[in-house]
């Protein structure tokens, strides 16, 4: 199987504590992939290392079989086709939803952008896609918690992209709100992209992914098939400490 | 009328400044207290080119431009490294530091004494030199600077801008180069700031350096937050409201003192009411 993004002895430390410690995985094209390990594993900041928020202290990235690098910029994620939410969430609280969706795909070069008045048509349907459609003209800061993750899920479907990062989607949601998500995720596999979904609830790893890489202590402890890596004892132990 | 009139051009004047400093402030989310800076700046370069070389109005603004284009390019890529709170303390020093070059750079400003005798705006032998024509003068210009704001505020350069007020990380995982960004609006702005400056020199026809001081950018500061930031209209609003009030002190008839005292004490507890009871101003889209 194609790689989406192979990294090779990744290492990324935070004064001393080894978050990711010479990690080398590969995350298949066209797959959804869970990214599964105990808090504090390192799974977000592996995300951030490969979205251009962190710069790693060494190892390597390959992306869609591009040269390898050493670190992604933030700028080059456009071209890159990569897409991300966050777990914290993150929008621009002081934007409406529209302005929100649109601010991922509008004009960059800062001349060309004082001409760009575009209101996509892409925005209503998108919209629709994550239920916030009568929330349209309301500002981000202003949603429910539900709402806010949705709209994080609605901004990297604006993207278009080949390669979607999403950091623990489904959390804090109440039931049938998950059941969208998980919808809208299944659609985006069924469409071949690439998903690599950060998640704690093992049953939605299941449901959604056809793969997963466990991390512990920034190292990669099992890889495979969801059902068989959970079956692992090693992974038993990291998560239940049995 | 006379002294409608004046009081017209005064807000039109103060409108404009409002308008710059808000894409700034308001739009970026950068504390800039240096307006003051680029506004004497623009005085200077209309004042000092036509008294000294004769030069007619209108290319003088134009002159103060590009004065205030490369000057605002060079003190943005020093202010860019700063945030917040260094971010307004930083330009407020810059403020300072061009209001000290304005009084002690002799040859060239004339120093405290100022620069006399600054002609009127003429086009094809019409001067305008009668407050009315002075004051339509004016309204054009504001009506120029005003679209100029609500153009950009239509146009994804200033959702790119309200996104890295807030969160500049995530702006810039987008795709955008928020450095260049905030670097363009900073210059943008100064060369508006640089237009009140010229109007305000032809106008009053004698300038020094102290209206250019810190505390007119300060000034400047409470006008935006009182009418809005991030907001238009709120900039002119503002504007009228805070040049109203010491006219609207004259007339109770204190004594100068008092009501000069009256008026620090008013704009103070305005600043600290807005703040507390209605932080993004009286028409503003943006809170702090
Ligand atoms: N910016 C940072 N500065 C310092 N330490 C950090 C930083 N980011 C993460 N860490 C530390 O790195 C380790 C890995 O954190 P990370 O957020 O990647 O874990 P995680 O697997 O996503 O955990 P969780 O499931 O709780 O979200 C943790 O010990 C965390 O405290
Ligand atoms: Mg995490």
């Amino acid at each position: 199987m194609a790689a989406a993004i192979k990294i090779d002895n990744l290492s990324k430390h935070f004064m001393g504590l080894k978050a990711i410690d010479g990690l080398s995985v590969t995350f298949p094209c066209g797959v959804a992939t869970g990214l599964i390990g105990p808090n504090g594993s390192g799974k977000t900041t592996l995300m951030n290392v490969l979205t251009g928020l962190l710069i790693p202290d060494s190892g390597s990235i390959e992306i869609d079989g591009h040269n390898p690098r050493h670190k992604i910029m933030p700028t080059e994620l456009r071209a890159l086709k990569i897409a991300r939410t966050f777990q914290d969430g993150r929008l621009i609280e002081q934007l409406s939803v529209e302005d929100n969706l649109l601010l991922t795909v509008a004009e960059s070069d800062p001349w060309k952008s004082f001409f760009d008045f575009k209101r996509s048509k892409k925005v209503g349907k998108v919209l629709k896609t994550v239920h916030l459609t009568a929330q349209r003209h309301k500002l981000a800061g202003s949603l429910s918690y539900g709402q806010r993750k949705l709209l994080e899920i609605g901004r990297t479907l604006m993207q278009d992209a080949d390669i979607y990062f999403f950091d623990e989607p489904f959390t804090g949601l109440f039931p049938e709100v998950v059941e969208q998500v998980l919808t809208v995720l299944q659609d985006l596999k069924a469409k071949g992209k690439t998903l690599v979904v950060i998640e704690h609830n093992m049953g939605l790893i299941e449901r959604l992914c056809d793969y997963t890489i466990v991390l512990n202590h920034g190292q990669l402890l099992a890889q495979g098939v969801p059902a068989k890596v959970l079956k692992n004892d090693q992974v038993q132990e990291a998560y239940l400490g049995i | 009328m006379e002294y409608l009139l004046n009081l017209g051009i005064i807000f039109c004047i103060y409108s404009i400044l409002a308008l710059s400093l808000n894409m700034v402030v308001g739009m970026s989310g950068l504390l800039s207290l240096a307006q003051a800076a680029f506004y004497g700046i623009g005085a200077y370069a209309t004042a000092l080119c036509m008294t000294g070389l004769g030069l007619d109005f209108f290319s003088t603004i134009l002159i103060g431009m590009v004065i205030n284009a490369v000057i605002a390019y060079m003190v943005g890529k020093i202010l860019s490294r700063f945030k917040g709170d260094y971010y307004a303390i930083v330009s407020a020093g810059l403020s300072i530091i061009v209001f000290s070059v304005l009084l002690n750079w002799k040859s060239l400003t004339n120093g405290p004494l100022g620069v006399f005798g600054i002609d009127k705006p003429s086009v094809g032998g019409f001067s305008f030199s009668s407050n009315a024509s002075f004051f339509l003068l004016c309204l054009v210009f504001v009506a120029m600077v005003y679209v100029i704001y609500y153009a950009i505020d239509k146009s994804a350069f200033s959702r790119c801008l309200k996104a890295i007020r807030e969160d500049e990380e995530l702006a810039g995982s987008f795709g955008y180069s928020t450095k260049r960004f905030k670097s363009i609006i900073f210059v943008l702005s100064a060369m508006l700031s640089g237009v009140a400056g010229a109007l305000f020199a032809t106008y009053i026809a004698f300038i020094d350096p102290s209206t250019f001081q810190l505390k007119e950018g300060i000034f400047l500061f409470t006008i935006i937050i009182v009418g809005g930031l991030s907001s238009a209209w709120g900039s002119v609003v503002g504007a009228v409201i805070l040049i109203s009030l010491p006219e609207a002190l004259r007339f109770l008839g204190l004594p100068y003192e008092t009501a000069a005292q009256l008026q620090q004490m008013i704009y103070g507890a305005m600043l600290v009411l807005m703040m507390v009871l209605r932080p993004q101003g009286l028409f503003g889209k943006y809170r702090m």
